[in-house]
C-alpha cells in the first residue's frame, strides 16, 4: 500500500515537473514562464524529498525559488520584454529543432533503459550514508572537512559573481544631487563666504 | 509500482531535452534562454541526487550543492549583462544581438 502511494506521488510530481518545464519554454508571457519555473523547482524538490535527500531539497527551494527565481522575476518586470513567440521561427528552425530534441530525448532514454550503469561489482562509496545520522548531519560532517576547499571555492565563485554583477550594472548618472562627504569636509570658509563692503544707496553691482 | 533509479533518470533526461528545446526554438527572448539553462542544470541535479541516494553515497549531494551555487552565480551575471544590454539598446530581442558578429 505504501509503495503504491509513493509511486503515485512520484508520478504526480514528475508529471507536474515536466509539464511546468514545457510551459516555461512555451509560455507566451515571460512572467508566466518565471512562475512556471518556480513551480518546476518546487515539484523537483518534492521529488528529492521522496528520494530521501531532504537537505538538498530545502536548499533548492531556498536558493532557486528564494533567490534565482525572484531575480528573474525582477528583471522580467524591469525590462520591457515582448511577447514570447516561440513558434515564430518554426518554418526556419522548427523541423531541425524538433528533430534534434526528439533525437536527444530518445538517445538518453535508450541509454537509460540499457541499464549499462548497473554493474555487478558493488559500488565503493567514498562517503557512505550511515543509519545513525540523518542526511543533513552527515552532509555537514563531510562538507566542512573533506570538501572544505570546494566549499570555499563556491564562496569565491559567489563573491566574484556579486562583484561582477555590481560593476556591470552600476552607473554614475549626471544631474543627480548627491551628498559627497569628502567634499563637505574639504570645504573652506573662503570658498563659501565672501565679505563685501556695501556702500549705502548702491547695491552690489 | 516501485520507483527505481531509472524513473528519476528519465525525468532528468526529459528536463534536459525541454531545456535544449527552449534554447533551440526560442527566437525572441533571451530571458527564456537563461531559464532553459536553469532547467538543464536542474536536470543535472536530479541525476546527481538519484545516483547519490541509489548508491548510498553522499558525494553526489555535495556536488548538487556546488552546482546550485554555480547556477545562482550564472543567473546573477547573465541577468546583469541583460540589464546593461537593455540600457544600451532598448530591447533584448535575440535577432538584434549581433553586434559581435564578425
Amino acid at each position: 500500500m505504501e509503495e503504491i502511494i509513493t509511486g503515485l506521488t512520484f508520478y504526480l510530481f514528475a508529471a507536474v515537473t515536466i509539464a511546468s518545464a514545457i510551459m516555461v519554454v512555451g509560455s507566451r508571457n515571460a512572467v508566466h514562464s518565471v512562475l512556471f519555473l518556480i513551480l518546476a523547482f518546487f515539484t523537483c524538490s518534492a521529488l528529492f524529498v521522496l528520494r530521501g535527500a531532504e537537505f538538498v531539497a530545502m536548499i533548492l527551494v531556498i536558493v532557486y525559488v528564494g533567490a534565482v527565481a525572484v531575480l528573474f522575476l525582477f528583471v522580467v518586470m524591469m525590462l520591457h520584454v515582448g511577447e514570447n513567440r516561440l513558434f515564430q521561427g518554426v518554418r526556419r528552425f522548427g523541423v531541425v529543432g524538433v528533430l534534434v530534441g526528439l533525437a536527444v530525448a530518445a538517445e538518453l532514454i535508450i541509454v537509460i533503459s540499457t541499464r549499462a550503469f548497473r554493474q555487478d561489482t558493488p559500488a565503493v562509496a567514498s562517503n557512505p550514508t550511515t543509519a545513525d545520522l540523518n542526511v543533513t548531519e552527515a552532509l555537514g560532517q563531510i562538507l566542512y572537512t573533506d570538501y572544505f576547499l570546494l566549499f570555499q571555492m563556491s564562496g569565491l565563485v559567489l563573491l566574484v559573481a556579486m562583484i561582477g554583477a555590481i560593476t556591470l550594472t552600476l552607473r554614475q548618472r549626471d544631474g543627480v544631487k548627491k551628498q559627497s562627504i569628502p567634499q563637505q569636509i574639504e570645504r573652506k570658509r573662503e570658498d563659501a563666504v565672501a565679505l563685501r563692503k556695501v556702500e549705502s544707496g548702491k547695491g552690489i553691482g | 509500482m516501485a520507483i527505481t533509479l531509472e524513473h528519476y533518470l528519465v525525468v532528468g533526461a526529459l528536463l534536459l531535452t525541454i531545456g535544449l528545446f527552449g534554447i533551440l526554438l526560442n527566437r525572441r527572448n533571451v530571458i527564456i534562454i537563461l531559464m532553459s539553462v536553469e532547467l538543464m542544470l536542474l536536470s543535472v541535479n536530479v541525476n546527481l541526487i538519484a545516483f547519490s541516494t541509489e548508491l548510498g553515497d553522499l558525494t553526489g549531494q555535495i556536488f548538487a550543492l556546488l552546482i546550485l551555487t554555480v547556477a545562482a552565480a550564472e543567473a546573477a551575471i547573465g541577468l546583469a549583462i541583460l540589464v546593461v544590454f537593455f540600457r544600451n539598446r532598448g530591447n533584448i530581442e535575440i535577432e538584434d544581438i549581433n553586434s559581435m558578429k564578425g
